[in-house]
């Protein structure tokens, strides 16, 4: 990639805000850009270009035709690419009531810029957060291009309709390009209600359709944070105590500065959240040189302590802390009384491991300070507003100064929701004086966390006389994300993302007691996708079928009789018991197993089938998952993000996780800290629920929470062995 | 300096013999397609081929590939129309398409040598391949509609020259 086709200036660097936030519109003023020469093309799909026309709201900005050539359509993208599909299915709401096809234009990705409102990937709220919202900004800009054509024909704006970026006249036969209109339509007032589509009219939404960034991606043109480079740029490997919170007590550098290549060495600081980790950056004029010279560092750490760490202990804490009351999560009824009254009492005790994100792109970001007050970057980046607003806390500037350029993630899972791989490259930046890309090794991602915490689940239950339950009690212990991101927390109330979604499902039983207990812990922990739904889907769902089995009831027929009332859970076990053929036995050896969960971010169900091998392992055969949408955007995506979620999902079921010993994550790279790979995968059959109208559900995250217990219940089916803790060895269940 | 072939494009490059290919390719050639994942060449993200055959780029010094011919995902074809970028783009396989760049390049080489390969095929010769998303379902049935076409197809001119694996 050459510098020339980085940009330059930005539209956005002249934009006037008007305080629009999370998707009002504002009429564009700005044409300052207009005729600018568009980016010198390197065939590197780069969506930080520069747009190139006049805005009829920020999200939309088109350019004047010129000699009969349309001009060119740029639509803004708020919601960073991580794989989840939103380069096509955001821009995509406003496509489609602008009356545009995606082909016709281009996509660009915002900066955090005010303009733009909320622009956080994160909590499958990318579309269903924007769904409304990006349809009225679409639907305004096609009623003022509506307005000027009609204007300009003197026929009423009625009798005018859209297609392909022209508005046509039936009765006269007239068409016009948008191009031909933005001059007049720009400075048109801007309809405050403007009509949207009837969904039985979409030409977009709602049908399976191929992502505009796939061609690149398949042909290694797509632009990620690593490949990012600028001119006079110098890269940067950062050495930090595997033993997260050392403080720096010296370093060596003599035998790193005789690497060639190698031009500086500076402190650094990692700032994650409230916590600062010390590190030593080197500097060089390649990656390998700073890779070499970091290797050649000698550091002397004070670990004050945190080398005494290892999880074989913490875990025994965990089980000690359960025997406390915590603190109320959600109660209905009278749970002692009722459990004291139960003829049959059941507990049981459930363990999950901490993970890692490890998504492919290991963290980078490039920092450009032309003066001490303004800085550029470049990163793949979960959260752009929330860059600007840490940028600006940092080091004391204001965010109209700081540009932020958002690339592709190479995966993100929460992970790239953190802002510490950011601040920590700025804060090297500015000590050189130079550009520098900053990009962390496999073992820097591994080892250095914020990893997903465990949680432990202490279950108990009191079954009636007729197997169901009177009474139900699901107590959390493990450590606190916020409590562990320095943030403050109020040890009275219960930490509500660390119980998520345990009082939340639709189960009718009649006293519940829902409990947390907080654990202290010294290793960062963070958000990973479906956050902590997927350790207490697995305890939850996975103690349901232990009710069940108590009670003799076949799984499905026991959650069933528990969801006498209409709900969408009660829809998607139905759908489920359907396309698995539940009902039909399976032959010895293999067996099945179901779980749902309903929590922030939406609602699936699965059902796993595994069998049992001559070598005494357990083979996942099928998965089988109804995900309840309300309104889809692009199912075929959908189906992708599942497929996604549910490989995930077992690797998080199925391999080692994060273990600590002597202070230090005993995992560094791909070989200790396996990933699923191709021959593990399952068949997966995915179904949408969606049935139109105003719900719409997440959909990266819910495919993931069901997959855990799914594959536990199936295993119990297969060989009566109840699994209680993950990781779940299939090779030797 | 050290001398090799990139996409039938000649390098000369002033570099520590030590550097491995990759960094050579994405930080000295300017080729960025070629992805790190790992650095140890568990995950494959850095996957070209070499006289054909594919390796991890991560892995190997550029001193050790002096004078031989490296292909990377931008060699593949000109308009991401090889078989196997069709085949990925009509399944819709990526999703942040970080490792599909090595993905391809091993599965451009399984076809080579196994042009109708099975599920267990499939199997063999991309398990050095991380996908984080997940995208295995897909990147199989994708593999056995490139095998179809390249199968279908009157044959290349470059069939018979099987790499070795």
């Amino acid at each position: 990639m050459s510098a020339d086709i980085l940009p330059t200036a930005n539209r956005r660097d002249f934009l006037k805000t008007l305080g629009l936030a999370g998707g009002a519109l504002v009429l564009g003023i700005s044409s300052a850009n207009a005729g600018a020469p568009a980016p010198a093309g390197s065939g590197i799909l780069n969506i930080n270009a520069a747009p190139v026309g006049t805005e009829l709201t920020p999200y939309i900005i088109i350019e004047k035709s010129v000699g009969g050539k349309p001009g060119k359509i740029t639509i803004m993208n708020p919601k960073p690419d991580m794989g989840q599909g939103t380069f096509q299915a955001v821009p995509a709401l406003i496509a489609e009531e602008l009356g545009v096809a995606l082909n016709q234009v281009t996509i660009l990705q915002t900066g955090g810029e005010k303009a733009f409102g909320g622009q956080i990937s994160g909590g499958s709220s990318s579309v269903r957060g924007s769904y409304m919202a990006l349809r009225k900004v679409g639907a305004s800009a096609r009623e003022m291009l509506v307005m000027a054509a009609s204007q300009q024909w003197n026929v009423p704006a009625e009798e005018c309709t859209v297609a392909n970026a022209q508005v046509h006249h039936k009765a006269s036969g007239r068409s016009i390009a948008y191009g031909d209109l933005i001059d007049v339509a720009s400075k048109l007032p801007v309809p405050t209600s403007p009509k949207l589509k009837s969904p039985k009219d979409f030409t977009i939404l709602g049908k399976p359709s191929p992502r505009p960034d796939v061609p690149a991606k398949v042909s290694g043109r797509a632009q990620f944070g690593i490949d990012v480079k600028v001119p006079g740029m110098l890269y940067a490997s950062v050495e930090r105590s595997p033993i997260i919170g050392s403080k720096l007590v010296s370093f060596d550098d003599t035998k790193t500065k005789q690497v060639k290549g190698v031009r500086q060495v500076v402190k650094a600081s990692r700032v994650l959240e409230q916590n600062k980790y010390d590190g030593v950056a080197v500097v060089a004029d390649n990656y390998w040189a700073a890779l070499k010279g970091r290797r050649a560092l000698a550091v002397k750490w004070d670990h004050q302590g945190l080398d005494a760490f290892n999880t074989v202990a913490y875990e025994k804490q965990l089980h000690e802390l359960a025997k406390q009351d915590g603190v109320v999560d959600h109660t209905t009824g009278d749970f002692s009384k009722a459990l004291a009254e139960a003829p049959t009492k059941i507990d049981a005790f459930y363990e999950t491991p901490m993970v890692s994100h490890s998504p492919m792109e290991p963290m980078n970001c490039v920092v450009n300070w032309p003066t001490p007050d303004t800085v550029e970057l470049w990163t793949s980046s979960q959260a752009p507003d929330w860059i600007k607003s840490k940028m600006a806390d940092e080091f004391k500037i204001k965010p109209a100064d700081i540009k932020v350029n958002i690339t592709f993630n190479g995966g993100g899972f929460g992970r790239r929701l953190f802002q510490d791989f950011v601040l920590e490259a700025a804060h090297i930046a500015r000590s050189v004086g130079k550009p520098v890309k900053v990009v962390w090794t496999r073992e820097d991602d591994t080892q250095l966390g914020p990893f997903r915490p465990m949680t432990f689940s202490a279950m108990r239950a009191g079954l009636g006389a007729d197997g169901l339950p009177v009474a139900f009690q699901h107590k959390v212990i493990s450590p606190s994300i916020d409590a562990t991101l320095g943030r403050t927390r109020d040890a009275a109330k219960p930490d509500k993302t660390m119980t998520e979604g345990i009082s939340e499902q639709k189960y009718e039983i009649p006293n519940v007691d829902n409990r947390y207990i907080f654990a202290d812990l010294q290793v960062p922990t963070g958000y990973w996708r479906a956050v902590t739904s997927t350790t207490l889907a697995f305890s939850h769902e996975c103690f349901i079928d232990e009710m069940a089995h108590q009670a003799k009831k076949d799984p499905m027929d026991y959650r069933m009789a528990m969801l006498t009332k209409d709900s969408d859970t009660k829809k998607v076990l139905a759908k489920l018991r359907e396309v698995s053929n539940w009902d039909k036995p399976l032959p010895a050896g293999k067996g099945r197993g179901v779980a749902q969960w309903e929590f922030f971010a939406g609602l699936a169900g699965h059902v796993v089938e595994v069998s049992k091998q001559q070598d005494g392992s357990v083979k996942v055969d099928k998965v089988y998952c109804v995900i309840d949408l309300g309104t889809v955007v692009n199912p075929d995506m959908v189906r992708n993000q599942v497929e996604g979620a549910i490989c995930m999902g077992l690797v998080a079921a199925t391999k080692e996780g994060i273990t600590f010993a002597n202070g230090q994550a005993q995992q560094t790279n791909f070989d200790t800290n396996q990933m699923l790979r191709i021959n593990e995968m399952p068949a997966v059959e995915v179904h949408i629920l969606a049935d139109g109208g105003n719900t719409i559900k997440g959909v990266g995250e819910p495919g993931l929470p069901p997959v855990a217990p799914a594959l536990a219940n199936a295993i119990f089916a297969a060989t009566g062995k109840r699994m209680r803790r993950l990781p779940i060895d299939l090779a030797k269940v | 300096m050290i001398k090799l072939t990139i996409n039938n494009q000649p390098q000369s490059l002033d570099v520590d013999p030590d550097m491995p290919l990759l960094w050579a390719i994405r930080d000295v050639v300017g080729l960025t397609g070629t992805k790190f994942g790992c650095g140890i060449a568990q995950c494959g993200a850095c996957t070209v081929h070499l006289d054909g055959a594919p390796i991890r780029s991560c892995s190997v010094p550029v001193s050790a590939v002096a004078g031989q011919k490296i292909t990377t995902i931008e060699g593949l074809s000109k308009n991401a129309d090889h078989p196997v970028q069709k085949a990925w783009i009509e399944h819709q396989v990526p999703q942040c398409g970080y490792c599909q760049s090595g993905q391809i390049m091993s599965a451009v080489a399984l076809l080579k040598q196994i042009p109708k390969p099975t599920d267990a095929d499939i199997d063999a010769a991309m398990q050095g391949n991380i996908c984080r998303c997940g995208t295995y379902v897909r990147i199989r049935e994708a593999i056995h509609t490139a095998s179809a076409e390249i199968s279908a197809a009157p044959k290349m001119k470059n069939a018979s020259k099987l790499g070795k694996r």
